[in-house]
């Protein structure tokens, strides 16, 4: 049923929805409102889940662990600096193969302190084993979690997730959303039956020592098990679509992209008012279209090579920075356009919450088209 | 597609209202958006929110620079923030004032000045003049129902508070239907 509500208590709806049995968070702008709703669903019976309330980001995480690892679905959310107190048990979780998922409110990280968003913190985590989706909207931000849950505790897969929906933008924002029932929840998303735990009946151990004769091993292991989740995406996201009417099969997604000249990579929220940029700027004749990024990791780079093979121009949106190189996104994206000889030019922008516009969209385009423009967009001309 | 901007200090419920008008607007079949401009929450601060209303899924995401109307909450705002900023021509400005102020808003737009503070002491017997605004947005606009502005407003608060609430929005709904 379509219902208004806060991107925040939409997501959170949803998680108690997956029936999680451990929900261990600790409260951080902008993510509060989804941890605060949660403990009130267990505070009132409606979510019937134990509530660790924990003193900061990395016991949270921590909990999760010892939660997933004994058997239980588990979740927690943070963001900023809160996911970088947790960065250690962020790369445990996923060497021990345990399913949890958190949801990212994306913020940008601090010194300056920023409460605002861009996607610095999750991207900054992009190499710890973790699948990662981004919503373009809250009805993405809801449905992403059933999706994630289903992928993530798929035997063949056994990785965590985060769920990334852009703080304050997606968090605060009030839209109406299509909430699914219980009923229909548990349909899709079946009882966690974790592939092994700990039982103190049948001892086995997790997170063990492995030597360099073994190390590797782990490491690739991971690798194939995050690169074979692209399939089960695919497979879960088309159940999803058959029995809701929402298709997330596709780990990306074009706009009036099939006859365009100019492609707009994005990840996010970014994506909506890219796309109204595209509608504008094709009433004007302009072909310009939209590639939006679901899933990051899997990084979808095949996809992404088939995708925008046709087209004359690339431009990559990254809402975060890898100070002294570029934006994270436009160096995969290029590195997925390798060969092709498709120029891709990398735009950073809306960094810490500065707004993006329409207009910004469209003289981005217009740089792009004349091989003009710098890295970073729409700098306070004093600091040039 | 119209858009609604509500300069406000921090306090006073600027955010609720854009919630409760998109919420009553969603009732009335349209798609409704309702955001804050993220500001750090002081109380007395200036803060801002918006409201989106489109006939069709709203995708844009950027705060409002040209808006159709603003609710102006506390018109001491107006020597310091620039709350006409971008208002479209046959827009509609509404101001809570307790003089019949003529403020000089741009050319072509029409300005509703509200005394909602002594209708929010009147009615709810505290100075909280975000709902007697909306009901005077209700009023000024027809973006809304007052019938689907209640049910926000019921759904929101307690019994007792809705009814108070209720009560400082149709006074400001009348008070504005009477002068037009």
């Amino acid at each position: 049923m379509m219902q208004m509500l806060e991107g925040s208590l939409a997501v959170a709806e949803a998680v108690k929805m997956s029936r999680p049995q451990v929900v261990s968070a600790y409260p951080i702008t902008p993510q509060t409102h989804i941890v605060e709703a949660l403990a009130e669903m267990v505070a009132n019976c409606e979510l019937d889940a134990e509530y660790i309330t924990v003193e900061n980001e990395l016991s949270a995480l921590s909990a999760c662990v010892g939660a997933s690892a004994a058997g239980s679905r588990t979740y927690s959310a943070t963001t900023s600096q809160g996911l970088m107190l947790m960065a250690e048990v962020v790369f445990n979780a996923a060497g021990m193969r345990l399913p949890i998922i958190m949801s990212i409110a994306n913020r940008a990280m601090g010194a300056p302190l920023s409460i605002w968003n861009d996607m610095q913190d999750s991207i900054s985590l992009r190499d710890a084993g973790w699948l990662q989706f981004y919503a373009e909207d809250n009805q993405e931000a809801t449905d992403l979690h059933y999706l994630a849950y289903k992928v993530a505790e798929d035997h063949t897969i056994q990785l965590p997730a985060f769920v990334c929906f852009d703080g304050f933008i997606l968090s605060h924002t009030y839209e109406p959303v299509d909430m699914l029932t219980q009923e229909e929840v548990d349909r899709f998303l079946p009882k966690f039956t974790p592939y092994q735990r700990l039982d103190a009946a049948d001892p086995i151990s997790f997170g063990m020592y492995a030597t360099p004769e073994y190390y590797p091993e782990f490491r690739y292991e991971m690798d194939k098990a995050l690169r074979r989740s692209r399939d089960l995406i695919a497979k879960a996201g088309k159940e999803f679509g058959t029995l809701f009417g929402r298709d997330y099969s596709a780990l990306v997604e074009g706009y009036r992209l099939d006859d365009a000249e100019t492609a707009i990579v994005t990840m996010g929220s970014l994506g909506g008012t890219v796309k109204d940029a595209i509608d504008e700027m094709r009433a004007e004749g302009k072909r310009v279209g939209q590639l939006k990024i679901r899933v990051y990791r899997p990084f979808p780079a095949e996809e992404i090579a088939k995708i925008l093979s046709h087209v004359k121009c690339v431009v990559v949106l990254d809402k975060n920075i890898s100070l002294g190189s570029k934006g994270a996104v436009g160096l995969e994206v290029r590195d997925a356009l390798y060969g092709s000889g498709i120029p891709v030019r990398n735009v950073v922008l809306g960094l810490g919450g500065r707004d993006v516009r329409k207009r910004n969209i469209r003289e981005i385009v217009t740089q792009t088209e004349k091989g003009v423009g710098e890295l970073f967009y729409g700098l306070r001309t004093e600091v040039l | 597609m119209k858009e609604l901007r509500i300069h406000g200090r921090g306090g006073q419920g600027s955010v609720t209202a854009a919630e409760l008008i998109a919420v009553a607007a969603f009732e009335g079949g349209v798609f409704a958006q309702a955001f804050p401009a993220f500001g750090v929450e002081r109380r007395g601060a200036p803060v801002q929110a918006f409201v989106r209303f489109n006939d069709k899924k709203i995708r844009l995401r950027s705060q409002i620079y040209e808006p159709d109307y603003i609710i102006v909450q506390d018109s001491t705002l107006i020597k310091d923030v620039n709350v006409f900023f971008g208002v479209k021509k046959g827009g509609i400005v509404i101001v809570n004032t307790e003089k019949a102020a003529n403020y000089e808003v741009p050319e072509g737009v029409r300005l509703i000045t509200i005394d909602a503070t002594s209708i929010a002491l009147k009615a709810i017997g505290l100075p909280i003049t975000n709902t007697s605004l909306m009901g005077a947005f209700a009023a000024a606009t027809g973006e809304i129902a007052f019938s689907a502005l209640e049910n926000a407003l019921n759904h929101r608060f307690p019994k007792e508070l809705a009814a108070k609430n209720i009560e400082a929005a149709r006074l400001a709904y009348n008070a504005v239907k009477g002068a037009a």
